[in-house]
């Protein structure tokens, strides 16, 4: 899982629905694994495929026409369930930006850990970025992790998004937490000790 | 300096401050069941780690538990797989493991508290988002990802953004019928299902300080339905009575000491919260949900809101709800037919909730059409409904108590509302297809619930009382 990340350009995924929560991305029923292998076959299962297991052909994921690295999505992304299976699911498909104006705090902490940038947006970008996605499903956005930029290449236009600088150079180096928390044990034992 | 609850227990388990990064946060209890915790055991093994305080993890199964015959094997292989992983993980690594059938087996955000594990000023985290139930003590408690549940198992510790600080209070006196579960779906509904997201949230005011232990539990349970880290209520007599003589909380001179200490958890007078909201208690009736997310909730004598003034993507996302539940903006849905009953869950198994639910079923029968699952959120809380003859009117008036787990709040196990069903849920959340693909859920409260099972509709519970 763990990877570097610098500068991605790519097309985009558009899903223009707000308050999309973690049980349509990977539902309940697909949680019982005890690997975290796989899960991008079930990505928004149940709004990809009818009960028959037919894909629904007018979901986005199944139109040919959309690709690529990036999903673009409405506000207040990932609520609801804490499963991280949600964010291995979006990362095993292929997705590596998530773009929206707003993200649920534990959903976003777990993107981050699975090394999926979520990105933070102005409600103006993003209708502009859905229209250009419409206008032309072709074009690309860059995102540009070291200089904290989004690019919508149709328009030209960039916004700054913020990531704190901790979790920026964990992502541009591949690292992750626990190698981190491993570094400072003595840390953890003074405090210990302090309380006592 | 002033300080709000939150700060002060988060201050107070800084263990260190990354420079323009997160907080090295000291955890004092991790709880795992066996769905978020699997890939967080393989990910130790295969660094070679043990965990760091094993004395501080517990461990038990609930969201693949069957709600009947639970002394034999799950059926299910999968199920069963990630039940016994659980096992062998806590076994391997010298963890508390309460497994299926131990009288301590149950939900865990129900069993932390009613066991004495949970207990305030303490920073509490699972791989589970209705962890917030937890803070219910005066406690930090969090639902974090897998990642997480590895990294606090490996170092104690979690790295984490401070979050901002709210208050909700709600002053004056909660109506007859209206419970915490009405107050917790009326704060939702008007503060949205995002709407403290980012934020931690302290419940203060007269009606939060009126609730009994089990209430506070349910509603702090709700704080991740509007998007909040968490949410917590200040300690008070009504806690330590709560607590004193559990399992796990501390005795003599210990217990003491400890009240003391919980005495100066609460925010100080001139504390600043980044954002206050107050509401009326007088305002707040019986509540159900019509949509697909808990923020979309009403009194049950209202109707469903138009799509008057909402933009494009705020329409489209209504208008797939109301289609889901194959309901119209502008209905009132009381005496809307309803198929299924669900009591039960992390947010309403305890054992006021069975009491509240029996106090309307009493004399009554269940309607015959209703299918009706009662799942105590766990086994003590399945002992005290036996004590106090609670089984007895539930049989009486048509209904049976399952096995205590998760049960159809998320369905992992056989409880699956089938497709295009109407169930009246206690549980936490009305997301397409939570119960069953294709399933109908309207959250309510216990009184809700129970009106619905005898009169096979939605109905106001007020004409029972």
């Amino acid at each position: 899982m763990k990877q570097k990340f610098n500068i991605i350009t790519s097309t985009c995924v558009p899903l223009p629905l707000e308050n999309v929560d973690t049980d349509q991305i990977i539902p309940a029923r697909f949680l019982k694994a005890t690997d975290k292998k796989g899960f991008g076959e079930n990505l928004f299962r149940d709004w990809r495929y009818d009960k028959q297991g037919n894909k629904i052909e007018s979901f986005v994921l199944n139109d040919p026409t959309y690709g690529g690295q990036v999903l673009v999505a409405g506000k207040n992304f990932g609520s609801g369930s804490s499963r991280e299976h949600a964010a291995w699911a979006i990362a095993d498909y292929g997705f590596r930006v998530v773009v929206s104006s707003f993200f649920a705090d534990i959903h976003k902490n777990n993107e981050l850990n699975n090394f999926v940038l979520p990105v933070v947006v102005s409600e103006t970008f993003l209708a502009e970025l859905f229209d250009s996605i419409y206008a032309d499903p072709k074009m690309e956005v860059e995102v540009n992790l070291p200089a904290q930029t989004i690019t919508n290449k149709a328009t030209g236009k960039s916004e700054h998004f913020d990531i704190n600088a901790y979790k920026k150079d964990c992502l541009v180096n591949g690292l992750d937490d626990i190698d981190y928390l491993l570094s400072n044990k003595e840390k953890i034992e003074a405090f210990e000790a302090k309380r006592k | 300096m002033a300080n709000t609850l939150f700060d002060k227990i988060w201050d107070s388990h800084i263990v260190t401050m990354i420079e323009e990064g997160p907080t090295q946060l000291y955890i004092d209890r991790l709880y795992c069941h066996e769905v978020t915790s699997p890939q967080a055991f393989a990910g130790l093994r295969a660094r070679g780690l043990k965990p760091l305080r094993p004395e501080r993890i517990y461990c038990m199964p609930d969201h693949n538990t069957p709600t009947h015959d639970q002394d034999k094997p799950i059926e299910d292989p999968v199920s069963r797989n990630q039940v016994d992983t659980l096992a062998k993980n806590a076994a391997d690594f010298g963890l508390t493991h309460y497994g299926m059938m131990d009288p301590r087996n149950g939900i865990i955000h129900v069993v932390g508290p009613e066991r004495g594990l949970t207990l305030p000023g303490m920073t509490i985290v699972c791989g589970d988002s209705h962890t917030s139930t937890h803070g219910a003590v005066g406690a930090v408690a969090f639902g974090i990802g897998t990642s997480e549940v590895e990294m606090v198992m490996a170092s104690q510790c979690i790295l984490q953004a401070k979050p901002k600080t709210m208050r909700i209070r709600v002053e004056g006196t909660l109506g007859q019928g209206v419970t915490a579960k009405d107050v917790a779906l009326y704060i939702m509904s008007k503060v949205t299902t995002s709407g403290a997201t980012g934020y931690f949230v302290e419940y203060a005011g007269s009606a939060i300080r009126s609730l009994t232990m089990e209430g506070r539990l349910t509603l702090c349970n709700l704080s991740i339905e509007m998007g909040a880290r968490g949410g917590m209520i200040a300690p008070d007599e009504t806690t330590f009575a709560y607590i004193k003589g559990r399992e796990n909380a501390p005795v003599g001179e210990d217990w003491e000491k400890a009240v003391a200490y919980w005495k100066t958890l609460k925010s100080d007078e001139d504390a600043v919260f980044d954002k206050e909201i107050l509401f009326d208690a007088a305002d707040i009736e019986p509540m159900i949900t019509y949509g697909t997310n808990p923020g979309m909730g009403m009194g049950i004598t209202q109707h469903i809101p138009t799509v008057e003034g909402m933009n494009e993507v705020e329409k489209t996302s209504f208008e797939k709800s109301m289609a889901y539940m194959d309901f119209n903006p502008g209905d009132s849905l009381e005496g809307k037919k309803i198929d299924y009953v669900f009591l039960g869950s992390c947010t309403n198994g305890r054992i006021e909730d069975f009491r509240a639910f029996a106090s309307i079923v009493k004399g009554r029968k269940k309607a015959d059409h209703v299918i009706a699952w009662l799942v105590p959120g766990s086994w003590m809380v399945d002992a005290q409904i036996r004590e106090e003859g609670l089984d007895k009117i539930f049989e009486e008036a048509g209904f049976q108590l399952r096995q205590p787990g998760c049960s159809a709040c998320l369905a992992m196990n056989d409880d699956k509302i089938p497709a295009g069903k109407y169930a009246v849920s206690t549980s936490n959340r009305n997301f397409e297809g939570r119960q069953g693909p294709g399933a109908r859920t309207i959250l309510a409260g216990p009184l809700v619930a129970a009106a619905a099972a005898v009169t096979g509709e939605i109905t106001d519970p007020r004409k029972f009382l």
